[in-house]
């Protein structure tokens, strides 16, 4: 069997993720089983709600709109080497700007304004991560708690602009910014309930998936994330491609926000701080941080929110028994990565460590 | 009422047409009286959070035990699409013809936009407010009048505050939680006029961190009696038990936790409202639009008194919820001055529970502490 590395490595790819699936689905039977409950029938509602019909379908594939470009503020920063986990803070901050722009100026009511509006949110979205990159470049500051810490300030900004100046007065149990025109927002594809927002979010994957891996600052950001001061002694500028990475993937998680509310929530409100840009971050991980695979990974977890209310409703379990299916996905997908290069290196180079004793001095001071 | 002389026959028919109904797309079940129907339950956070969630699952406990009625329910959904897809699926999966989102923000745009898409589908919205020729009839919108709830909370504070400082956890400065403070706190005062409130808002509806630190702080400055409104108080209460301070509940009972500590409790007894719409579904009446009630209606409840309740206690929060039953106490009645001084509520003039002008309550009455 002579399978050329490359074969081998695209099977593995496959492969590893499927089987940590399987696993995780027979983890989760028996978590099922040990509750009382019918794992088999667990097992056909989890396929029948995520991908069981054109339903189930649209339920999935709405769910993972936004999850892809919030795994994307997670996997553009990775690729250069940094682990930005406030995507949420990138989100809601999106969303506000998206909702503050009718504040500022009228934009036309087609669909040039709804455009600026959701340039405004990436914008938004990316200047805030861009921020965290910077304070890495110039004062050190550890990028995964920066981006952190940032999310919580700016979902304490966002509070503020909702619940104060730009706050509309008619909403009074639940303070929202002025609902944006009719001729703004973003609506639904031809004969589905899923809206305009999973085709930016496929779009966007994809040209960024293709600006990584076939171009040359592509390359360069890879090549500063494998290793920055190598990236530096070759002449790469790091520090502002670290930068701009960390722009890109904050401006994509703005988006996601700015669609939320353009099509979903007309108006910015507490109901956009929804955990979706920590959801991101686990898609980004699955994904490992590769922008193509961010989409199936986002399906996927899509998937499995639609598959939890199906089996909510119908098994009566409680919502946390899903978080359960999820914790086992991840971990044992993050788990297969130990298996990486293993899967057909095991027969083979066996014979070769077996010819090669080590030398008996060596031997003697082990 | 015809539903309990239900023998195991009729159940089991019922139960087939459920089935059938559900075959037929769930469009079938509004015509027929006591049609036996599908019913679904969405609750935005957990349902065992001793809070908002839990008072309404404890009635959904009490819908399934109804004859001709499957509930399915759904929690943790989030006020994204996520509940719209939610509400969809109960409908074209479950052959579900009533719903019953619970949360707030389930309202607009969620419960609007799947209503729309069908008409012949009821939903009844948890706090909304449904208005008449803005929102589609197979929507409406109920709500209980749970400051009753907490001027009772308040007179029995009142009683049994030594500090005559009481203190009010709140999570956004809303009008319905405004209304909730005030009355509290009225209900204190109507008991000894020195009393003061002090209230910290944590800014969200769930914030355990944040609610224990407020419930820590507040004591700390002599505070020794607590209520709240925030989502699940169950942080509240156990941290107010283990100061050794007295707690009066919200949302549903949360005496459990802190046996020795919880005075009593504002409870929400959805099942009256439940009750009424599902009848409503059930009989092919018209959806009721816009649902609202109070202690007398039985859409609220005190929880029992604990122990250590002094009769005196009960006797006043006793006779005041007699007046409420009859219809006869007004909580809101001038004169009224807010905490700046501003009479808010000219002398001579009483609110009625229903009026509408309460729900865009925006003050904080004299005696509480803190800023609306």
């Amino acid at each position: 069997m002579a399978l050329s590395t490359r074969t081998t490595d695209t099977i593995e790819a496959i492969a590893l993720p499927v089987m940590a699936m399987a696993g995780a689905l027979l983890l989760f039977g028996v978590f099922i089983w040990a509750g009382g409950k019918n794992p088999v029938e667990a097992w056909a509602l989890l396929f029948k709600g995520a991908f069981g019909d054109w339903f189930s379908w649209q339920n999935s594939l709405q769910r993972a709109a936004p999850l892809m470009l919030t795994a994307l503020c997670v996997a553009i920063p990775a690729r250069a080497g940094l682990v930005v986990i406030g995507g949420e803070g990138a989100l809601v901050l999106g969303g506000l700007a998206c909702a503050a722009v009718p504040y500022v100026f009228a934009p036309p009511e087609n669909s040039f304004g709804t455009a600026i509006l959701l340039l405004a949110a990436a914008l938004a979205g990316g200047v805030w991560i861009a921020v965290v990159g910077l304070l890495r470049q110039k004062r050190g500051v550890n990028e995964t708690i920066s981006s952190l810490l940032l999310a919580y300030t700016a979902i304490a900004l966002f509070k503020h602009f909702v619940e104060g100046p730009m706050r509309d007065p008619a909403s009074l149990n639940k303070p929202s910014t002025r609902t944006i025109a009719e001729g703004l927002r973003i609506g639904g594809i031809a004969g589905t309930d899923i809206h305009w927002g999973l085709v930016f979010g496929v779009v966007v994957c994809v040209v960024l998936g293709l600006w990584l891996f076939f171009t040359t600052s592509g390359f360069a950001t890879r090549i500063v994330g494998g290793n920055a001061r190598a990236a530096l002694l070759v002449g790469l500028p790091s520090p502002r491609i670290i930068v701009v990475s960390c722009a890109i993937g904050g401006a994509c998680a703005g988006l996601a926000g700015g669609i939320e509310v353009a099509a979903v929530h007309n108006n910015a409100n507490a109901s956009l701080i929804a955990g979706l840009g920590y959801t991101g971050i686990l898609v980004s991980f699955v994904a490992r941080h590769n922008p193509w695979a961010v989409v199936p990974v986002a399906v996927l977890f899509g998937g499995f929110g639609a598959a939890g209310s199906l089996l909510q409703r119908r098994m009566d379990v409680p919502d946390a028994s899903v978080m359960v299916l999820q914790g086992f996905a991840f971990l044992l997908i993050l788990a297969s990565e130990a298996l990486r290069g293993r899967l057909f290196a095991a027969r083979a180079p066996k014979v070769v460590v077996a010819a090669a004793p080590l030398p008996s001095v060596i031997k003697a001071n082990v | 009422m015809a539903r309990t002389e239900f023998n195991r026959r009729d159940v089991l028919k019922s139960a087939g047409a459920v089935g059938a109904t559900a075959a037929l797309g769930g469009l079938s079940g509004l015509a027929q009286a006591q049609a036996p129907i599908t019913v679904g339950f969405i609750y935005v956070g957990p349902r065992d959070d001793y809070g908002y969630n839990q008072a309404h699952a404890e009635a959904v406990a009490e819908v399934k035990k109804l004859p001709g009625i499957k509930a399915v329910e759904e929690e943790n959904v989030p006020e994204t699409t996520a509940v719209q897809k939610t509400m969809q699926g109960m409908i074209s999966q479950d052959g579900a013809t009533l719903l019953f989102p619970t949360s707030f923000g389930y309202f607009d745009p969620h419960m609007l936009a799947v209503a729309a898409k069908n008409p012949n589908v009821r939903f009844a919205h948890c706090g909304g407010m449904w208005t008449e020729g803005k929102h589609p009839k197979n929507t409406g919108s109920f709500f209980g009048y749970i400051d009753e709830g907490q001027y009772l909370n308040g007179v029995i504070a009142g009683h049994m505050s030594k500090s005559k400082k009481i203190g009010f956890i709140a999570a956004k400065p809303i009008p319905q939680v405004l209304r909730n403070i005030n009355a509290f706190t009225m209900g204190a005062r109507s008991v000894d006029p020195s009393i003061t409130t002090t209230v910290i808002f944590t800014g969200d509806w769930s914030m355990p961190v944040k609610e224990a630190e407020a419930t820590n702080s507040l004591a700390d400055q002599n505070v020794d009696v607590f209520t709240m409104h925030v989502d699940g108080p169950k942080v509240i209460v156990e941290t107010a038990a283990k100061r050794g301070k007295f707690v009066c509940g919200y949302h549903a009972s949360q005496a459990k936790l802190a046996p020795n500590a919880y005075l009593t409790g504002a409870e929400w007894n959805w099942i009256t409202a439940y009750k009424t719409i599902i009848d409503a579904a059930r009989t092919g009446k018209p959806h009721p639009n816009f649902v609202r009630g109070g202690l007398k209606e039985g859409f609220v409840k005190p929880s029992p008194y604990g122990g250590m309740v002094t009769a005196a206690a009960k006797k006043s929060a006793d006779d005041v919820k007699a007046a409420m039953v009859a219809g006869k106490f007004d909580i809101f009645k001038g004169p009224l001055k807010d905490n700046t001084g501003k009479v808010v509520i000219p002398a001579g003039k009483a609110f009625k529970q229903t009026d509408i002008e309460l729900e865009g309550m925006n003050y904080l009455v004299e005696g509480v502490i803190g800023k609306a």
